[in-house]
C-alpha cells in the first residue's frame, strides 16, 4: 500500500535495512581478525573460513534442524581452521599471508565439495526479531526484522573493546602482537597466544558465514561469499585495530553492500554489477586515503608482517 | 606427515651420491627438488585419505587422476592447453616476488587483459588476421599490466598492502566484465550466457600443427624463458632481487626501488593479461563471464609450488593443468564433486608452505658448506 508513496525514499531505506543484514558477516569477520592481528599474526584464510562456516551451518541445521547448533558447529569449523593456520605458522620459516592464501583456497574447494548435497534441500534458518512493529510500512518493517547475530556482535564489539584495554588477557595478546620478546620474556609463549588469538579469531569468522547461509541470503550455494571475508580483512587495517571502529566500518560496508539491490529494486538496473563492487572500491579508496608510505599506521601491532 | 613423506621420497628415488664434492655443489638444488616433491606426495597421500572417508578407493583416485592427466595423448593435450595460461598467471605471482611482494591479483588481470584483448579485435573488424591478432597481443598485455601496476603503484606511493589490494582488484575486474558484456559490449544475440560480439574465426590463433594444443603454450614457455633471463641474468633482474633481499641497502647503491616495483608489477600483469588474451583468442572466441575459470588463483599456487622460479613454473603448470584435467574423469568415473580438484590444490598448497620448515635440515644434505 505504501509502495508508491514511499518512492524514492526506498533506497535510503533499503540501504539502511542493508546496512545491518549484510554487515553482519562484515562485522563477525573484522572482530575475529582484530583479535588475530592484535596478537601480532594475519590471517587472510578468513574468506576461506567464512565459506566454511556458512555450509557446516547449513549442513548441521539441515540434519538437525536446530539453526543455532548449526551457528555453533560453523564456529568450531572456523576455530579448528584458525587452529591449523597457527599450527602452520608456528613452524620455522613460514610465511602467514601465503598460509593465509592457501587456507583460502582450501576453505572454498572444501566446502564446496563437501556442501554439494546440500544445495538442493532447504535448512531450518535463524529467527529474526521484529524490532518494526509500531509501524505499518511494509519495507520499514522489512527493514527492522533484526537477527540476534547482529545484536551479539555488536554486544561483542565494546566488550572487545573493554577486554582489550582492561583484562589480563587482552594485555596478554597485546604484548604478543606489539613485542614477541616482551611476551617472552614475561614466561609467555607467543606461538601459544597466537594460536588460541587465531581460533578464537576463526570462531568468530566462522559465525559470520553461519550468518550468510542460515539468514542473508538464507540458503547455501557456491557464489554465497564472494570476497566478503578479504573485504573485512582490509576493513581491520582501516578500522585501526580498534573493535569499535571495526563495528562503524561493517555498517558503511554493509550498506554500500546494499546499494546495488537497493536501486535494483525502484528500477535502476544499469551498473548493477559496479554497484555491487561497491564494497571493493570503498575498501580500496579507504586504504589509499588512510595508508601512507612513510609511517606505519598509527594503532597497528608492531610484530604484524603486513605493516612491516 | 611432510617428514615421513620426505624420508619416504629420499629411501625409494634419490640416492646419496658418492662424491662429497656433489653434495656441496648441488646440495641445494637437490633440496630445491626433494622437499616440494615431497610435499606433494604428501598431500597425495592426504587428499587419498580424505577421498577413502568419502567412500572411494584412493587407488582408484591416482590411477583416474594419472590417466585423466598423462595417460593418453589426448589427455596430454588437454593438460598442456591448461597448462599455458596458468604459466602465465604464475608468473604474475613469480616476478614480483622476487621484489619481496605479494601478489594475488592474476585472475583479475586476466579477466582486463581479455577485456582490452576483445575490445581490440572488435576495433579491427575487417583488419588481416594477423594485424588484429598482434594488437590483441598488445592491448591484452597492456590491459592486464596496468591493473598489476595499479597494485604496485599503491603500494609504493601509498603504501597500500599489494596482496589486499590486488585481491580487492580481482572483484572490480568481474564487476566491470560483467558490466560490459551485460551492458555496453553486450552482443544481443547472447541470451542465456551474456557474452561479447565473437572476435571472428579468422582471428582465432589456432593449433600447433599436428596437435589440439593451441599456441598459447608457446606464448607460455617463451615467456616463462624470458622471465627467467630477465631476472638471473640481466642487470635489470639483478637489481630486483637487490631490493627484494634488502630495500635499504638497494636504495643505498642508488636503486630507484618504485621505478623497479612498477616496471616488474608491469611485466607480471603482462604476462596474466596475455593469459586472458589467449583464452580468448584460442578458447572462447569472446569474452563472457566463463573466463573468470579461477587459473589467476591456482597460478599464484604454481608459482609457489615452483619457489617463484620462473622456469620450474613450466613442470610444475604442466602437473597442475593435469590435475585440473584430470577433474572430469574423475567426476565422470567416480562421482566426485567437481571442487575435488580445489581441494587437492588446497592441499598442495598447505603442504608446499609447511615443508618450507624443512630447507637446511635434511639429515644426508647438511653437510653441505
Amino acid at each position: 500500500m505504501a509502495d508508491a508513496s514511499l518512492g524514492l525514499w526506498t533506497v535510503p531505506l533499503a540501504v539502511f535495512g542493508g546496512a545491518i543484514r549484510v554487515s553482519t558477516p562484515f562485522l563477525f569477520v573484522s572482530l575475529g581478525e582484530c583479535i588475530t592481528e592484535r596478537s601480532g599474526r594475519i590471517n587472510l584464510g578468513l574468506e576461506g573460513t567464512l565459506v566454511m562456516g556458512a555450509m557446516s551451518a547449513y549442513g548441521i541445521s539441515y540434519l538437525s534442524d536446530s539453526p543455532w547448533l548449526g551457528v555453533l558447529a560453523a564456529g568450531i569449523t572456523g576455530a579448528l581452521f584458525g587452529a591449523l593456520h597457527a599450527g602452520i605458522c608456528s613452524l620455522p620459516r613460514v610465511n602467514d599471508i601465503a598460509v593465509g592464501i592457501a587456507l583460502m583456497l582450501l576453505g572454498t574447494g572444501l566446502a564446496f565439495f563437501l556442501g554439494k548435497p546440500l544445495i538442493e534441500p532447504t535448512a531450518a534458518r535463524l529467527p529474526a526479531i521484529d524490532f518494526g512493529w509500531w509501524n505499518d510500512i511494509p519495507q520499514l518493517r522489512a527493514a527492522l526484522r533484526i537477527n540476534v547475530l547482529f545484536l551479539i556482535g555488536v554486544a561483542i564489539a565494546p566488550l572487545l573493546y573493554w577486554a582489550f584495554r582492561t583484562t589480563r588477557w587482552g594485555l596478554l595478546i597485546r604484548t604478543a602482537g606489539e613485542s614477541a620478546d616482551a611476551a617472552r620474556a614475561m614466561g609467555h609463549s607467543v606461538l601459544l597466544i597466537r594460536l588460541r588469538a587465531t581460533m578464537v579469531g576463526g570462531f568468530l569468522a566462522g559465525i559470520g558465514g553461519s550468518f550468510l547461509s542460515l539468514f542473508y541470503p538464507g540458503s547455501w550455494n557456491e557464489g554465497l561469499s564472494s570476497g566478503q571475508g578479504i573485504t573485512a580483512v582490509a576493513l581491520v587495517i582501516f578500522a585501526r585495530w580498534d573493535p569499535m571502529l571495526c563495528l562503524w566500518a561493517s555498517l558503511a560496508f554493509g550498506g554500500a553492500a546494499a546499494l546495488g539491490p537497493a536501486l535494483q529494486s525502484v528500477g535502476i538496473t544499469s551498473g548493477y554489477h559496479l554497484f555491487n563492487a561497491a564494497p571493493y572500491i570503498l575498501t580500496l579508496a579507504i586504504m589509499i586515503i588512510t595508508c601512507s608510505p612513510k609511517r606505519t599506521l598509527t594503532g597497528a601491532p608492531a610484530e604484524l608482517s603486513i605493516t612491516r | 606427515m611432510t617428514t615421513e613423506a620426505a624420508e619416504s621420497v629420499e629411501a625409494a628415488g634419490v640416492a646419496p651420491a658418492a662424491d662429497p664434492g656433489f653434495l656441496q655443489r648441488y646440495g641445494a638444488s637437490i633440496e630445491y627438488i626433494l622437499i616440494p616433491g615431497a610435499a606433494l606426495v604428501g598431500a597425495l597421500a592426504v587428499f587419498g585419505g580424505f577421498i577413502a572417508l568419502y567412500g572411494k578407493n584412493p587407488l582408484d583416485l591416482y590411477f583416474y587422476m594419472y590417466y585423466g592427466a598423462f595417460g593418453t595423448w589426448f589427455s596430454w593435450q588437454n593438460t598442456l592447453t591448461r597448462a599455458a595460461p596458468l604459466i602465465l598467471t604464475a608468473l604474475c605471482t613469480a616476478l614480483p616476488a622476487q621484489l619481496g611482494m605479494v601478489i594475488i591479483g592474476g585472475e583479475g588481470a586476466l579477466l582486463i587483459g581479455a577485456l582490452s584483448a576483445t575490445s581490440a579485435a572488435l576495433a579491427l573488424q575487417g583488419a588481416a588476421p594477423i594485424v588484429v591478432q598482434i594488437a590483441m597481443v598488445i592491448a591484452g598485455m597492456i590491459g592486464g599490466g596496468l591493473w598489476i601496476t595499479l597494485s604496485g603503484g599503491l603500494r609504493q606511493y601509498r603504501g597500500v598492502n599489494e596482496t589486499i589490494s590486488s585481491l580487492l582488484l580481482v572483484y572490480i575486474a568481474l564487476a566491470i566484465l560483467n558490466h560490459l558484456v551485460e551492458g555496453p559490449m553486450r552482443d544481443p544475440a547472447s541470451l542465456n550466457k551474456p557474452s561479447t560480439r565473437e572476435i571472428g574465426a579468422a582471428n582465432m590463433i589456432g593449433s600447433i600443427p599436428g596437435t589440439d594444443v593451441h599456441w598459447g603454450l608457446v606464448f607460455g614457455l617463451v615467456a616463462a624463458v624470458a622471465a627467467y633471463i630477465l631476472i638471473y641474468h640481466t642487470t635489470f633482474g639483478f637489481a630486483a632481487r637487490v631490493a627484494g633481499g634488502n630495500i635499504r641497502a638497494a636504495k643505498i647503491v642508488g636503486l630507484s626501488v618504485g621505478k623497479l616495483i612498477l616496471t616488474v608489477c608491469f611485466l607480471a600483469g603482462s604476462s596474466a593479461g596475455l593469459a586472458g588474451m589467449i583464452e580468448v583468442a584460442a578458447v572462447q572466441g569472446r569474452t563472457n563471464a566463463n573466463l573468470a575459470a579461477g587459473y589467476g588463483f591456482t597460478g599464484i599456487l604454481v608459482a609457489f609450488l615452483a619457489r617463484q622460479n620462473p622456469l620450474a613454473i613450466i613442470p610444475v603448470a604442466i602437473l597442475l593443468g593435469g590435475i585440473s584435467a584430470s577433474g572430469g574423469l574423475l567426476q565422470r568415473r567416480l562421482g566426485l564433486p567437481d571442487a575435488s580438484v580445489l581441494v587437492l590444490q588446497g592441499i598442495i598448497f598447505v603442504f608446499v608452505l609447511a615443508s618450507d620448515a624443512l630447507y637446511g635440515r635434511i639429515g644426508f644434505l647438511k653437510g653441505r658448506s
